[in-house]
């Protein structure tokens, strides 16, 4: 317990010093600690001991950061000997114990390194770098780096745990028993313990091949941080990097050894918040790994765009009737889930916002279905449940940016859960933050949207919006109620048409409403005074990821130099960077190009089918540089998108731990 | 369809604009309008007298007019082609080759291509009269006595309009400008009939020298119309020519509407063994996308057709935008399919050249002023929305307080010249700001407003 406390007084210095983003874990955590001392003392009972570890998060933080550093310059350097730290000699009586239980060298490794950083300013300078390139890359990496650290500062058990949660819902493999297992025999014990026993231990074949992939991976993802540590525990670490490239498909090749399993899964959960990106779908290998394990059949589709070949290029159509079928014999997602599930893939829900708050009642109602079962703990077995659920539906639909945050809000409050919670009470009071967080981060929100943007439109205006964005609707809606005369260009695009649902709920409200396509935008921009867009997310260099052809109109705007004025909740921000609209995509149904209503449309699909030439190629979504865009309207105000990096920096913690 | 026999057919000045008006909805390449074009002045004698009366021609006629008109008469007395002198028809039909040409141009002021066309004709024209104009200088005193008669009759002096230093200089040598008219009606037929006392002063005032001139001229005038449909019906191989020039291994090029040359000019490329790939934007509402793309595909070119909207999110992908042009103004504006300009616009910010083909029967001598409006065609809302898809949700109960819902679909989209990079036409690749210069080579400055 004290070695610990140490650490966390260490935890301000940082703050001040490197990353307001991580600043916030202490603060949180404390208290937690001060919870998880008795809670170490009552780890020798496995359920309780998971819960600590949940709440101690945010402190440990930093120090996982440098973890990864250290694991990827071990696993560049397969030789296992570990750095000159003092720590890890004091520890190893401790770990002694722990390697015999079980594997768990790994986990216990990688702990391990945080602990020997114990010093402030290694830590600080390893979270440095760590942040700096996986903040960027993964929007997850935050928590969960968060959530390492709590793992590696306290008892080993803990961090036993966790890694068997992580496990759990990486491979949705129900590991967690036997982690959970181990988590109870190891004994708590202060964070300069354990490694270098495992260190030896750990090099098994399979561990190598693991490291070396992870390797691989690491340096493809995250350069920036490898370099740092090569002398220290070689193999916890590597996991870790491993998963960042893509969690999921690692998973069955980890299985081998239960260590190296652990450590994936630990990295896994960092990654989890982001799958979409980190799913490459041109290594095939990684694909049909992922095929196997996937709920939803899908098939390939036979005539790929080459450029897009790293986004999942599927045949439509196929998949609804067999899941829907299949929605008895699954008892691995909960039925709520599945139904949003399918009404992603169908299309029945479509909207950033609608998605999100139905994946959340989902949510809400599988948590109040759940009963932790025998012997297992609840924040790991419902993690691993809920990435179960997260796996499920990315099939059957990528998750969007803003449900990823989602997400990634609701595996924290699991986390956070105090220890001493009943079942009953940790569901309520969940449930009741899911419900506080689309009040507040999305309905509220909304409100607060509409009360900035509607200060920007006068009388006699002319609003051009684009497609159809709820927020936009209700500026609209609302402006029209307070009475401003304005007219309403909207503009919309095949295949979706989505601006046609946004006309009929204007027309029938009685706004002055003209309709075109996305071509006649530069014919129509000459009359009109401002452009409202919606958004599905902002990243933090101020691009605007939104429907297709958002991009367009805002260029197209701001050559007629009109202000351009984007709409978009807060909890929708984003830390990761996008430059284009090709690396990270989503792709629709190419069929819905395919299909127009031409009179000699039946050549048109004749010659399409049979042909290797022609593709058709359906974006879901394009991103919009920051220099278009005149001004953000969000729940924290009004900003101009160069601002968008100070929110994601300074609120990110607060959604995140609200 | 427009076939010559077609044309024929309508010979009454009424079924002639009926036929000018069945040429909107379906837009006929440029080729077509010529072959009309010259039917009409080869049928025109039929009409030609109706010049003899004055106060039947529109009042905005000029002396250049006249001369043209003149020019018709004479092209088509020598053709041979006279032979009903209907007065009625006369009188009824006001006919000159530029009333024909603006005809034309009226049946769709938007096919810029039209009033190009009658503007080259009138080029060639000019140009054959120039070089017969200056050799028969010579014989120029004989005629000033019909000269005076027709000043004295008020039609309006004949002035052929022409620039040529030589003409000018011819003219200053004799007492009074030459006159085409007195050069041209050289046929003592259709002399008599439309005029009275004119045309019998100039049927009297004629030699067989000034006969045979008339016929030369007009047989020069139909080798160069001949030559026009020629250069215009092959513009597109010309064209086409240059696109190895334009077209690496490899490249990514993205169109958006559907134009023949640029469908000729990728095949070029392709057939010239380089392997690229096509981006086609499917053009909305019109999907002429995916025409082109099928015709592509069908040429074996791999071709991926895409949304309208994800332009912009394809352009930093793409090598080269080539796009087919409706018109070329004489600033360098481009008028293309609609759509056009938000390409320009995207591949200006990811300095993706902007490649415009046009043929040369393209090229506008005009200067746009808001083109996007002036210059454009609003088609049927039916494309965007279907009718009474919206009735149920609209209030016409309240008279002034019911919505309006609008539906715009233009047709045509304006690139200013600063976002193309090069044009390329017939006659070899061309900056934007060459454009005018290039005109100035097609067109008399005569004839540039009709």
């Amino acid at each position: 317990m004290d070695p610990r406390r140490g650490p966390l007084a260490v935890p301000k210095v940082r703050r001040v010093g490197f990353f307001t983003s991580i600043e916030p874990s202490p603060e949180t955590p404390r208290p937690n600690r001060s919870l998880s001392g008795p809670a170490e003392a009552i780890t020798s009972s496995s359920p309780l001991s998971d819960s600590p570890s949940g709440q101690f998060i945010s402190p440990v933080q930093i120090p996982p950061s440098r973890h990864h550093s250290d694991n990827l310059a071990s696993r560049a350097a397969p030789v296992p000997v570990p750095g000159p730290s003092a720590f890890r000699r004091q520890l190893a009586n401790d770990r002694a114990l722990h390697v015999g239980s079980y594997n768990p060298v790994d986990s216990l490794l990688g702990t391990s390194p945080p602990s020997s950083n114990g010093e402030v300013s290694e830590d600080s300078g390893s979270l440095f770098g760590f942040q700096r390139s996986d903040s960027a890359k993964l929007s997850a990496s935050f928590p969960n780096g968060g959530f390492d650290m709590t793992m590696r500062v306290r008892a080993p058990q803990e961090s036993e745990a966790k890694v068997a949660i992580a496990s759990t819902s990486d491979g949705r493999k129900k590991n967690v028993e036997a982690s959970a297992g181990e988590g109870e025999s190891v004994a708590a014990k202060p964070r300069k313990e354990k490694e270098t026993k495992s260190l030896k231990e750990k090099t098994s074949k399979a561990e190598r091949r693991a490291i070396q992939e992870a390797q691989r991976a690491a340096k493809a993802s995250a350069k920036g941080e490898g370099s740092k540590r090569a002398g220290e525990s070689s193999r916890p670490k590597p996991s870790k990097p491993a998963k960042q490239p893509q969690p999921k498909k690692e998973a069955p090749q980890v299985t081998s050894s239960v260590s190296e399993k652990r450590a994936v899964s630990v990295e896994k959960e960092r990654r989890m918040d982001v799958p979409q990106t980190q799913m490459q779908y041109d290594d095939k290998s990684r694909v049909d790994k992922a095929k196997r394990r996937s709920v939803v059949e899908q098939t390939e589709s036979k005539n790929k765009v080459e450029l897009f070949l790293h986004l999942p290029q599927y045949e439509r159509g196929n998949q609804l009737p067999n899941l829907s079928s299949n929605i008895f014999s699954l008892d691995t997602i909960h039925h709520a889930v599945y139904k949003v599930g399918l009404q992603h893939l169908a299309g029945d829900i479509s909207g950033d916002n609608a998605r999100c708050i139905a994946m959340l009642h989902a949510f809400q109602e599988a948590i109040n279905d759940y009963t932790t079962p025998p012997m297992k703990d609840l924040t790991m077995d419902l993690t691993a449940k809920i990435n179960g659920y997260v796996s499920f539906l990315i099939e059957c639909r990528p998750l969007s940016m803003s449900m990823g945050n989602a997400i990634r809000f609701l595996k924290n409050q699991i986390r956070k859960l105090p220890v001493d919670l009943s079942e009953p009470e940790a569901k309520a009071s969940l449930c009741s933050e899911i419900g506080r967080f689309i009040d507040e981060k999305i309905l509220l929100a909304d409100k607060v949207i509409v009360q900035h943007a509607v200060t920007k439109i006068r009388d006699g205006e002319v609003l051009l919006t684009y497609g159809f964005s709820c927020v936009v609707e209700m500026i609209l809606l609302y402006a029209h109620e307070i009475g401003r005369k304005f007219r309403v260009v909207i503009v919309d695009s095949r295949p979706n048409l989505e601006g046609q649902k946004l006309l009929r709920r204007l027309v029938t409200r009685g706004l002055d409403c003209t309709y075109t396509h996305i071509n006649a935008v530069s014919y129509i921009m000459g009359e009109v005074t401002r452009v409202f867009l919606g958004a599905s997310s902002i990243f933090s260099n101020g691009t605007l990821y939104s429907k297709v052809g958002t991009a367009c109109v805002a260029m197209v705007a701001n050559a007629f130099s009109v202000p351009v004025i984007v709409c978009c909740e807060a909890y929708k921000f984003h830390e990761r960077v996008l430059l284009d609209s090709i690396c990270s995509n989503e792709l629709g149904d190419p069929d819905a190009i395919a299909n127009v209503p031409l009179r000699n449309n039946k050549k048109h699909s004749k010659t399409m089918d049979n042909n290797k030439n022609l593709q058709f190629l359906n974006l879901m979504y394009d991103s919009t540089p920051a220099e278009y865009i005149s001004m953000i309207v969000t729940d924290y105000g009004m900003i101009p998108p160069t601002s968008i990096p100070v929110i994601v920096r300074e609120y990110r913690r607060e959604d995140l731990l609200l | 369809i427009y076939t010559k026999e077609f044309f024929l057919e309508r010979l009454s000045y009424w079924a002639f604009v009926s036929a000018a008006q069945t040429l909107r909805p379906i837009k006929p390449p440029a080729s077509h309008y010529l072959v009309f074009l010259f039917n009409s002045v080869s049928l025109s004698p039929e009409y030609s007298l109706s010049t003899s009366s004055p106060h039947r021609s529109p009042p905005s006629h000029s002396h250049r007019c006249r001369t043209c008109n003149r020019w018709c008469l004479s092209l088509l007395t020598s053709s041979g082609n006279v032979r009903l002198r209907d007065l009625k028809l006369q009188r009824d039909a006001p006919w000159s080759f530029l009333a024909v040409g603006a005809q034309l141009v009226a049946a769709n002021p938007v096919e810029l291509a039209v009033g190009n066309v009658v503007r080259r004709v009138l080029h060639i024209i000019r140009e054959e009269d120039l070089s017969l104009a200056t050799a028969a200088v010579a014989g120029l005193d004989l005629l000033d006595a019909s000269d005076d008669d027709e000043d004295v009759n008020g039609k309006g002096i004949g002035y052929p309009g022409m620039s040529a230093a030589v003409v000018a200089a011819a003219a200053r040598s004799t007492l009074r400008p030459p006159s085409l008219q007195t050069l041209l009606e050289g046929t003592p037929e259709s002399a008599t009939v439309p005029y009275t006392s004119s045309s019998g002063a100039d049927s009297e005032s004629k030699t067989a020298d000034k006969s045979s001139i008339t016929r030369k001229l007009k047989h020069d005038v139909i080798e160069g119309v001949n030559q026009l449909i020629h250069e215009i019906a092959g513009c597109h191989e010309q064209i086409a020519e240059q696109a190895i020039e334009h077209i690496h291994q490899n490249e990514v090029i993205l169109t958006l509407g559907s134009s023949r040359t640029v469908l000729e000019f990728l095949c070029a490329a392709k057939e010239k063994k380089r392997s690229f790939r096509v981006f086609v934007a499917e053009g909305a509402p019109r999907y002429q996308g995916h025409l082109l793309a099928k015709e592509l595909v069908a040429r074996g070119l791999q071709t991926t057709v895409i949304t309208d909207s994800a332009v912009f999110a394809m352009i930093s992908r793409v090598n080269m935008v080539i796009i087919g042009a409706h018109a070329v103004m004489a600033n360098g504006g481009v008028i293309g399919p609609v759509g056009v300009n938000m390409a320009a616009l995207a591949a200006k910010k990811h300095a993706v050249p902007f490649v415009v083909l046009a043929g040369s029967h393209k090229l506008c001598p005009l200067y746009p002023h808001n083109p996007e409006v002036l210059l454009n065609e609003l088609r049927s809302p039916s494309e965007l929305l279907d009718f009474g898809e919206f009735s149920d949700c609209l209030d016409f109960g309240t008279g002034s307080g019911s919505p309006l819902l609008q539906v715009v679909n233009p047709t045509f989209d304006y690139v200013p010249p600063s976002l193309v990079s090069l044009f390329i036409t017939d006659t070899g690749g061309h900056n934007p700001s060459y454009m005018y210069r290039l005109i100035a080579d097609y067109y008399s400055a005569d004839d540039l407003v009709m």
